[in-house]
């Protein structure tokens, strides 16, 4: 029973890295019908800088957090002015192969200033040992995680949902055309959409490096994962890709201790039924 | 009634006699490289594989608008069909490859249907998904193909029992080239068929298609089957000419090469991939030499720089030189 | 594909959410009919040729070709059965040539399009007959440029022989003449006069002059409900139809023929 909830947690905590990486791929891909397979390298650069700052400079965990937060939302708002906009109209497969250039580049530059091995995080003293709630062990580490993605997914819940720039995101996902007509400067909310997208992409990675082991590899390794919350969850949307994560990061974590000789392929099994089952999206929109 | 008189329409004429000859010529060339490079027979023919497999790319991505990151999939089912045969003792190479064909047509068959009814991202991703999931059963089902080791012990008879595989690799050269030239002929017919324009009424505009009778979902399906055979032909002329089977064979990363190498000559170009394959192997060879960084960053900013400067490949970029020269001539 | 064609509906109704479009529609087109629907701006004229050809699926109601439910049977196989139509926003394929563009219509329709080893332009009938259309819509200047050169007016000529391609029993010209300078527009009724007379047409339109020279038979659409139908002389002189039109000059009635 113990053993069970203690992979429940995990599982959680895994989805909610995965949400949390992935939620702004949705609303940018619904927002700017763009297939972006670059999204991934935001998460890689947020856990670089706030593992290369703790580990380096010395610098606490959130503080580090936030600084590698805020300078990817910064990359992420200047690169769709200078790049990403010039692509909007243009075919998917111009998409998918920009993209794959911009994962490309980065890999390489994150290499060549990195060096090619993973960096482990080192956790601060607070966040390594075990947490016993009610007769249960958790490490700390995943519960500070559960909560901390808690409290985000919370505010991110209501800017969307009660405030006007939610509303307006909202109307320009629905129709474009018609957000313009009524005065949204739809070309600012795009770059502000990517910028703080990117930005929570940042916070993922960061917050998850623990878990999404932080290398050059990293937006090749893992953007399977985050491209099919999206598509398991539905575009435009931030309440799919929560379910999707958590069922993703459930059902991932199930295999890995149950059934670990059947590696990854329930996985996609799952994800290639259920995208022809629900080829929108688990959660139907209206 | 009123209609402006015409001019006589240019028919669209076959090539004539001499022209089908000249354009054997390239052909011919090649098959004399050997005397004339000898050593580079082994590289030559891995080129040769994979314009082979660019070309069940083209069919796809540059003819019937269908993008897919999971052509490996097809590749590496072809890829261990023929090298899990010859390890259980059927070596005859035709034989093997034809089996590969069927085993990839199939496997096409089963996930093209399946898939071809959704587009956009939802296909993408179940392009990926459908090759993740080939990868991963090929990864765990060890005992039948070596998982992460690569399946051994690969080998094969001569080809029609006269020319054995050597280690110069002279026979592989001809062979894959042969193969490349028949595989070649039959996309050329392919696409210049109505069902080859089928596909490209569907790539332009597939609500217009359905709106004129297609049933666009079977044409598809039937493009997705025939670009599985010629990607599991590639797969196993891949394990008969180096005799060994990687996982690699199946993997997302080969699936995205396969894709740059095509755009990169110019995809719905039908030589995009006799430019594009030889381009990318050959600066891959000159610049992972020294660091892996070097050739991704390489690659990277080349294929920024082609979507945003250059759509059409190196062959878009002869394309536009030309009608710019023409202009000047004018 | 010869023969003729009867299409008819059976209370049609068609909701986008809770906002009906198409209400209780009960119509029919008769072999050789020259039948024109007009209606003022969104009442459902497009929505309602696209319940015909099964592009869009009613909510409720039937569809009926020569009396054989065809409700469920999908748009690409309507057109097989002989339901031609072009789209009020011309829709091509913009990267092929004129010729090419009637030559996928053509191997549709002839049943050719499947084949895989033969080349296209070596089949000399089915080329033939689209150097037929290409000039009997006067393209025949333009056969071998691409469509997204051509001008407008001429994109609706080519939309025309598309149509025409597929040997329809039945034509739905969904504003044919839109785009079309109107001294020109006498080259669409030139076209429909040049079809076999069993084929039964469907004429949309906001021309008033056209919808009034070529039709034997007007059906008038509001609000998703056919609100008349009769000779074109009774629908000139129709009171209800002439309040819908009040005020709508640039599209007026004129007297009564």
């Amino acid at each position: 029973m113990t053993t069970i909830i203690t992979i429940l947690f995990f599982a959680v905590a895994y989805g909610m890295i995965l949400y949390l990486i992935s939620v702004g791929l949705s609303v940018t891909m619904g927002l700017m019908g763009f297939v972006n397979l670059a999204h991934g390298v935001f998460a890689m650069l947020g856990g670089y800088v706030t593992v290369m700052m703790m580990n380096r400079l010395g610098v606490p965990f959130l503080p580090a957090l936030a600084i590698g937060c805020v300078l990817v939302a910064m990359l992420g708002f200047v690169l769709e002015r200078t790049l990403y906009r010039h692509l909007y109209g243009r075919s998917e497969l111009d998409q998918v192969l920009f993209s794959i250039g911009l994962v490309l580049v980065s890999v390489a530059i994150v290499r060549i200033v990195w060096g090619p091995l993973a960096q482990p995080m080192q956790l601060p003293e607070y966040l390594k040992g075990q947490v016993s709630i009610a007769g249960i062990t958790l490490p700390a580490y995943r519960l500070a995680l559960v909560g901390f993605g808690t409290a985000v997914i919370a505010g991110l819940w209501f800017m969307f949902d009660r405030t006007l720039f939610g509303a307006r995101i909202r109307a320009a996902v629905d129709n474009r055309a018609m957000a313009q007509s009524i005065g949204i400067n739809t070309s600012r909310l795009f770059s502000l959409a990517f910028g703080l997208g990117t930005g929570l992409a940042a916070l993922g990675g960061g917050l998850g490096a623990d878990v999404l082991a932080i290398a050059p590899a990293y937006p090749l390794q893992y953007i399977v994962y985050f491209l099919i919350v999206v598509a398991v969850g539905g575009l435009g949307d931030i309440k799919g890709p929560f379910v999707a994560a958590l069922v993703i990061g459930l059902a991932d974590t199930l295999c890995r201790y149950f059934l670990p000789e059947a590696g990854s392929i329930f996985i996609f099994a799952f994800v290639f039924l259920v995208l022809l089952w629900r080829p929108n999206g688990i959660i139907e929109r209206r | 009634m009123t209609t402006i008189p015409a001019p006589p329409v240019a028919v669209i004429a076959a090539p004539s006699g001499l022209a089908r000859l000249l354009q054997l010529v390239p052909w011919f060339v090649v098959a004399g490289l050997p005397l004339v490079l000898p050593g580079y027979e082994p590289l030559a023919m891995q080129v040769f594989v994979m314009i082979l497999f660019a070309l069940s790319l083209d069919l796809l991505v540059g003819y019937a608008g269908i993008v897919t990151l999971g052509h490996a999939g097809l590749f590496g089912m072809g890829a261990y069909t023929a090298g899990i045969l010859s390890v259980h003792g059927v070596t005859d190479p035709i034989v093997t490859a034809l089996a590969a064909m069927v085993v990839a047509a199939l496997t096409g068959l089963v996930f093209g249907a399946a898939m071809l009814r959704t587009k956009g991202l939802t296909l993408l991703m179940l392009t990926m998904a459908a090759a993740f999931l080939l990868y991963e059963i090929a990864n765990k089902a060890t005992g039948l193909t070596g998982g992460e080791d690569g399946l051994q012990g690969v080998s094969f008879t001569p080809v029609l029992g006269l020319f054995a595989f050597d280690f110069r690799g002279k026979t592989a050269f001809f062979y894959s080239l042969v193969a490349l030239f028949l595989v070649f002929t039959f996309v050329r017919i392919l696409i210049n068929s109505p069902f080859g324009w089928s596909l490209r009424g569907i790539r332009e505009n597939d609500a217009r298609m359905v709106a004129i009778g297609c049933p666009i979902l079977q044409r598809r399906v039937v493009a997705y089957v025939i670009s599985a055979a010629l990607a599991g032909l590639a797969g196993a002329l891949q394990a008969q000419t180096t005799q060994f089977v990687a996982l690699h064979s199946l993997s997302f990363e080969l699936s995205g090469n396969i894709l740059i190498m095509l755009i990169l000559g110019g995809s719905g170009r039908l030589y995009g991939a006799f430019v594009g394959v030889p381009a990318f192997m050959f600066a891959q060879d000159l610049l992972a030499k020294q660091d892996p960084a070097n050739w991704f960053l390489g690659q990277g900013i080349i294929l920024i720089a082609m979507v945003m400067l250059a759509p059409g490949g190196m062959l878009g970029i002869a394309e536009r030189a030309m009608a710019a020269i023409k202009r000047r001539l004018s | 594909m010869t023969g003729t064609a009867t299409l008819e509906t059976q209370s049609l109704n068609m909701s986008f959410g809770s906002v009906p479009i198409i209400n209780d529609v009960t119509f029919t087109l008769r072999p050789g009919e020259r039948r024109a629907l007009i209606g003022p701006n969104g009442a459902g004229k497009t929505t309602f040729v696209n319940l015909l050809t099964g592009r869009l699926h009613p909510s409720s109601g039937s569809v009926l070709l020569n009396g054989h439910d065809i409700t469920e049977v999908g748009e690409a196989r309507r057109i097989r059965m002989g339901i031609g139509r072009t789209f009020q926003i011309t829709s091509l394929f913009p990267k092929l040539t004129v010729r090419e563009n009637v030559f996928l219509a053509v191997a549709e329709c002839e049943g050719i399009a499947s084949r895989l080893f033969r080349s296209a332009f070596h089949h000399g009938a089915q080329v033939a007959r689209v150097d037929e259309l290409v000039h009997r819509v006067g393209l025949g200047d333009v056969a071998n440029t691409q469509a997204q050169f051509l001008p407008y007016g001429r994109q609706r000529l080519l939309e025309i022989a598309i149509a025409l391609a597929l040997r329809p029993k039945i034509l739905l010209l969904d504003e044919p003449a839109a785009g079309i300078p109107t001294a020109e527009s006498h080259v669409i009724l030139d076209i429909i006069a040049t079809l076999p007379k069993e084929i039964a047409v469907l004429l949309i339109d906001h021309d008033m002059d056209l919808v009034f020279r070529f039709a034997q038979q007007i059906s008038v659409l509001v609000q998703g409900s056919i609100l008349v139908e009769g000779a074109p002389r009774d629908i000139a002189a129709d009171p209800r139809v002439r309040e819908v039109y009040l005020g709508d000059s640039k599209h007026g009635l004129p007297a009564a023929a």
